[in-house]
Parts: structure tokens; sequence; C-alpha cells
């Protein structure tokens, strides 16, 4: 993990370390109508997608940076400079010899797997198992689960891709949802049929997909009727990507009854600009939930979002940001009630180490007309020395009485008599900030898959060796 | 104290230490060998705590002459985690919380950080190491899964800063004011759990206000610490005599007082 933000201009194909590459569809940098039409060509879209693709370009330049309430360091960010398509065969190939030892080290530490570290070190293009993935594919297939590519789905599964997509967040929501809904290719499509709970996360996919990797993923999920499911995106292991602008979009949908839960662990080297947009609905009586962990980056913005149509619909969004020198984590939720009797829970917390900085913003709206709606919001701030700075936008709008709203905001330090009683038991100074950090999160991590959340604990570990050096 | 060798004492010699501007330790020596327990008694704001802290290795003071040996070695460049993977520990007169990080997993940490590389814990030997200390010091088991010292009252903190001792086992123990905030029942457990740990290997320093743990942990040697020096040494009777009369003939001593010799 690179600690420095890298310097201001975004290098196109290098990531934090170089090698060579071959690429044979290239969509050259920059963006133009022909950079869609490119794109567009070789995904061999249906009319209806590049339409879509180039009324979001539009959308995507009438609209403003969001400067005026974010980070200035948006600005940062070259359009010109950044390659918009790299298509699937043309990933870019390495040698392991040439990937730098500590990079090995970290894989090893987080201990992943011998093959997938060298699929995320981008050896291989395609990392190979197919074996794994087609049983899993078989396994749900068999409860009638589709469970493929964002681009099979649009394909072959036009009459639910189309009814859905681009509904939940439509695509001039912000800035970045325009990009990706212009640029976008890999992610997934998830479709669970009336009363199927799939018993296992689905997961290892997007661990093995090289397409899901790409900056511009766009993943849609419907959960039909009184149906469940799990799933988990990324990998705690650190992306060496190329790309320096992350820009994806996600979209759930939980029909009547239905449990939907995202789970993402991220951990982005320091020249990213990690910009996403994630939002679901959930149907009478049904849950979507977020856990989001987002660790590295330049600059993340990122708030999930659950919009509540039925009554009695349950949002949650528990999410961990981890802000180290020079990282900026702006990361909240929004929680959009919209009838009676639904309830969100929102529990942030946020870690800033040294330069870092973390931002929190929640909404949460509970209009007039609703009854007995019910809103929990936990932000809490953990500070590693002094220099560390953190920010609470709550933005709680709710009218009407019959409602009721919960807020506790706390921040606190990691003192340096802290450390030192605890180095005095033996731990490094390093050991001894991440059992503080881990302390900190401890009961939030709880609720977590257990191999996530020991993925996690060894990663705030790596990340505190780093900022102690 | 001629007869102790260097390899098995902890030594201070001459330690001078300020914060800031002001000098706190002014001069001071002294030795504790393995196999004996030495008391420093002195006044609020002498510099005990600071004498206990400065051999822990605390960042915030300056130590401008002296030295600090630990079996012979020179620790005064060590960090305080490697003094204390060298078998130093102190019991803190103030223990930090730290929230959210349970006395288990916090033990098994200090624990895990005294193994040699690659070597694991086994987790049920812990814990019956574990249980088997907290009987000893009359703590409920529960106390495992809370927070350490978060909540707790003075004395569940000093208790379990004992039981941190009992289960690290060092060479060198440093205990400040370990009877604060006790009551004479919490404090006989902890003296008790305090006894267990003498023995040949172990060296240990108590340094106290009162006499009146003195009366359950029996001290070899007594110090009197004014002003930032040792101004007088002594048997167990010293103790005694300094409940009686206090400190106040010290304190006027402290301006004409030499050096303390040592040995
Ligand atoms: N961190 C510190 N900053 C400023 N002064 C300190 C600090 N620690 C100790 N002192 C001062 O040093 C003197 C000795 O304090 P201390 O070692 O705590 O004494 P004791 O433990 O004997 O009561 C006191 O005057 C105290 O105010
Ligand atoms: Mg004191």
């Amino acid at each position: 993990m690179v600690k420095e933000a890298s310097p201001l201009e975004i290098e196109r194909n290098v990531g934090n370390f170089a090698y060579p590459e071959t690429h044979t569809h290239d969509a050259g940098v920059g963006l133009t109508e022909k950079t869609i039409h490119f794109i567009s060509d070789i995904k061999e879209d249906p009319d209806w997608v590049r339409e879509f693709r180039l009324k979001a370009y539009k959308t995507f330049l009438s609209k403003p940076m969001p400067t005026h309430w974010a980070s200035k360091d948006l600005e940062a960010i070259v359009f010109d400079n950044i390659r918009y398509y790299l298509s699937g065969g043309t990933q870019p190939k390495r040698n392991w010899e040439d990937v730098p030892d500590d990079v090995k080290r970290t894989f090893e530490r987080l201990g992943i797997p011998e093959q997938e570290r060298k699929f995320l070190a981008g050896v291989e293009a395609q990392f190979d198992s197919e074996a794994v993935y087609s049983n899993i594919k078989k396994a749900v297939g068999e409860q009638g689960v589709i469970f493929v590519g964002s681009a099979e789905g649009l394909k072959n599964h036009p009459e639910i891709f189309r009814k859905w997509f681009g509904k939940v967040i439509p695509v001039g929501d912000n800035k970045f949802s325009a990009l990706n809904s212009a640029v976008f290719s890999g992610g997934s499509f998830i479709y669970v049929p009336p009363g199927v709970k799939v018993k296992h996360p689905l997961q290892a996919y997007f661990r093995i997909n090289a397409e899901n990797f790409g900056q511009f993923e766009r993943t849609l999920i419907i959960c039909d009727e009184g149906s469940e499911l799990t799933y988990m995106e990324g990998c705690t292991a650190p992306k060496f990507n190329t790309a320096t602008l992350h820009s994806a979009v996600v979209e759930l949908v939980a029909m009547k009854g239905a449990k939907l839960q995202y789970i993402t662990v991220q951990n982005w080297s320091s020249n990213v600009f990690n910009l996403v947009t994630k939002r679901g609905i959930a149907h009478e009586d049904a849950e979507v939930k977020w856990i989001d962990c987002n660790i590295g980056s330049r600059l993340t913005m990122k708030y999930p979002g659950v919009i509540m149509k039925g009554r009695r619909a349950r949002g949650e969004v528990l999410s961990i940001a981890l802000a180290g020198d020079g990282q900026h984590q702006d990361t909240g939720a929004k929680m959009v009630h919209a009838a009676d009797e639904t309830t969100s829970n929102i529990i942030s917390k946020s870690i800033s180490i040294g330069q870092g900085r973390a931002t929190y913003r929640g909404l949460v709206q509970i209009p007039k007309h609703l009854k007995n709606c019910k809103n929990n919001t936990e932000c809490d701030a953990l500070l590693i020395n002094s220099t560390s700075r953190t920010d609470t936008y709550p933005a709680i709008t709710v009218r009407g009485t019959g409602n009721s709203v919960q807020h506790e905001a706390s921040v606190s330090q990691v003192s340096a008599e802290q450390i030192f009683y605890m180095q005095q038991r033996g731990l490094t100074e390093a050991q001894a900030m991440s059992l503080s950090v881990n302390g900190f999160v401890n009961d939030l991590v709880r609720q977590f898959p257990m191999e996530y959340s020991v993925e996690l604990k060894r990663l705030i570990e790596l990340e505190m060796e780093g900022s102690v050096g | 104290m001629f007869c102790v060798p260097q390899m098995s004492q902890l030594s201070i010699t001459n330690l001078r230490v300020s914060i800031g501007e002001q000098e706190i330790i002014r001069g001071l020596s002294l030795a504790i060998p393995k196999g004996e327990v030495h008391a420093i008694m002195g006044p609020n704001g002498s510099g005990k705590s600071t004498l206990a802290k400065v051999l822990a290795g605390h960042p915030d003071y300056k130590v401008t002459s002296g030295e600090i040996l630990m079996d012979g070695e020179n620790i005064m460049e060590l960090a305080p985690d490697e003094r204390a993977r060298k078998g130093l520990f102190l019991a803190f007169q103030y223990p930090s919380e730290i929230p959210g990080v349970t006395i288990a997993n916090f033990l098994r940490a200090a624990v895990q950080a005294r193994m040699p590389e690659g070597e694991e814990l086994e987790a049920t030997d812990y814990y019956a190491r574990l249980y088997e200390k907290m009987d000893l010091l009359e703590m409920d088991r529960s106390f495992t899964s809370r927070s350490v010292n978060e909540g707790f009252s003075g004395g569940e903190k000093k208790r379990n800063e004992i039981l941190q001792l009992a289960m690290l086992e060092p060479k060198y123990a440093v205990l400040d004011e370990t009877d604060s905030g006790l009551d004479i029942d919490a404090l006989k457990v902890v003296a008790h759990g305090v006894n267990v740990m003498r023995g040949p290997g172990r060296g240990i320093l108590v340094i106290t206000h009162y006499q009146r743990l003195l009366d359950y942990i029996i001290p070899d040697h007594v110090h009197v610490m004014v002003q930032g020096r040792i101004v007088r040494s002594g048997g167990k009777e010293l103790a005694l005599e300094l409940e009686e009369k206090g400190y106040e003939s010290y304190e006027e001593v402290k301006t004409t007082a030499r050096e303390p010799a040592l040995a």
C-alpha cells in the first residue's frame, strides 16, 4: 500500500507500479461520442443501450463537478487523460517476478490463495477457476437464480434487466452516475426468483472475474418476492489497479418481503478516486442492508442509500471507513422513507490516521404524511494523532409527528497514554494501534460474515504497520 | 549489595530526569536484585510515578544523565515494548482504558507478543492459565469479555493490573500505588496475588504512599524518596517509622542531603 497521494496529474495506465502491457481493444484516452460508439460496438450493445449511453454522456457533460459541497480535490480528475475502456482479453499482463516484493508480502499476509494473488497482481489476464465458478452457477442455477455479468444480463434477460436498469439510480443522479451510465462495462446481474433463499453468499464470481475489476462496473440485483440473498463484493487485497478513477453504480431491488444484503470490503491504492453510487429499493416488508468497508484511496465518495417504498420496509447501512495519511474518506448513508412504518438504521465508524480525513454525510428523509417511521443514526469517529480531521454533516429531515429519530455522534482519540500502556504490555506501536482500531470497530464487525471480519482485522493490522513506518 | 552480580538485577545509577524545564528525578540510584522486594515510599509529587514510567520508557520524560541496566544490559535506548518483552512490567497507578478490546484479547495479544515468531498461542492452554490467575485474584470470569479498564472501579483496575502481572510473569515488576482505591479485603487479595509472584527469579519494586500495603507485602528493603532523591534506605521497620513520623523530617533534610550512596 502506497501512502503518498500521487501528484495531480492522473497517470493513464500506470498504477502504483509499472509493467509492460498490451491492449487489443483500447478506446484510447479521453471521452467523446466516438468513445461511446467504440464501446457500444465492441460490446454489441442493443440500440436502446447505445442510446442510453449517449444520453447519459450528455448528462455527464452538463453536470457540474460537485465541488460546491464535496472536496475540491475532485478538480484533479482530468477526464481527458482517462482510458474508458479496455476489453476483457486485454487486461494488462506482467510476470510474477516483476511484482514488487512488498506487494507479494501483502498478499501473503492477507492469506490470499496463490492463484488469486497472481490474478490480483495483474499477472494473469483471466484467473482460471472456471470450476469454482461453474459450481456456484450450477448450485444457484438449479434454484432458478440468474447470476451473470451485466453485459450478458442485458442481452439475455432484457425483460428483467430493462425493467429495473437505471430506475433505482437515475442517470442524472450525479455526475459520476451519468459517467458510469455512459461508459459502463463489467459488473454483475443477479435475479433471485420468488421465495428462493440463496444459502451461501454469492461472492467467488466477483473475485475471479476480470471484468468485474473494471473501473466503471454496473451491478443490478433483483430479489423477487420473499427471496433472500447476500452478495459480497471486493476483496481486502489492495488492488494494484491501473485505473485512477473508479466509478461504479450498484442498483438493488428487494420486492415484497425480500431480504438483500450487499457487502463490500475494498482496499484501494492511494492514487485512486473512488466515486460510487449505490442505492436500493425496499418494497413492502422487504429489507435492504449495505455493509460497506472502505480502506485507502485518495478520495472515496460513497453514500449507500435505501428507498423504503413499501410499508414496514427496512433499510440499513453499516459502514467503516479508514483514512490513512493523505487520504479522504467522504462516506455516509441516505435513507428515504416513502411509506408508513418504515425503519432505517445507520451506523458509521470512521478512523483517521495522520493527515487522513474522514467525513460523514447522512441524509434521512421522513415526509410529513407518514406515520410510525423510525430512524437510528450513530456515527463514531476515531482519531489517531492530532492532525487527523473528521467532520459530520447529518441532514435529517423529519416532518410530522409520530415519527422518531435518534442520532448519536462521538469522536474519540487513541491517546499516547493508551499506546504507552499497550506497549508496556509488549505490543509494538503498530500492534497497539491496530488493537485500538479493532476495538473501535468491534461491535460492528461482529455482524459481518466471519471470513470478512478476519480479513478486515488483518487488513487493519497491515494498515497500522504502514502508518507507523 | 556487592555480592549481587550485575547480571541479575535491575539497577539504576545516578538517574536524572526532566520534563520540560523541571527536573523531577535528581540523581537517584537503586538496585533491585532478583529474589527481593523493595519498597519506595514518599510523599505525593516526589517523583515515584515518574521513576516508574521512566523505567518503562515513557517518551514524555527526558533522561538527562544516568543509567538503567536490566540484567547488565543498558535498556535506555529500547522502546517501551522492547523493555516489556525483555521482562519489565509496570502496574500503572492510573491504567488506561481501551474501549472495545476485551481483557481476554488484550492479554492474549500480550502473551503472543512474547512468543517466538511463527509460534501460535494454544487457545485452550491460554484460557486455562487465565482462569487460574483470575481465581487467584478472585475475579469473576465475566471479566474476560469486558473491555480493558473501561468502566472499571478503581479497585477493579488495580486487580486487572495484577492479573496482567500474573499472566506475563516478568523478571522485574514495578507496582505503582497498587493499593490506592482498594478496600481492605481487596488489598489482601491483591497482596496475595503479588506474594505468589515472589521468588528467586523475580525482582519487585513496590511504590506506595502509605505503609498499609507493606503489612501484606513485606519488603526486604524500604527506601524513602523525597523530591526526586532517595534520602534514606533501610529494612522493613523503616516503613513503620515513616508511618509514625511522616516525611516532614526528610523534607527538611533534602536541602542538605548528600547524594545517597548506594553500595
Ligand atoms: N507529564 C508531566 N508533565 C508535567 N509535570 C509532571 C508530569 N509528570 C510528573 N510531573 C511532575 O513531576 C512531579 C512528580 O510527579 P510524580 O512522579 O507523579 O510523583 P508521585 O508519583 O511521587 O506522586 C510532580 O511535581 C508532577 O507535577
Ligand atoms: Mg504517583
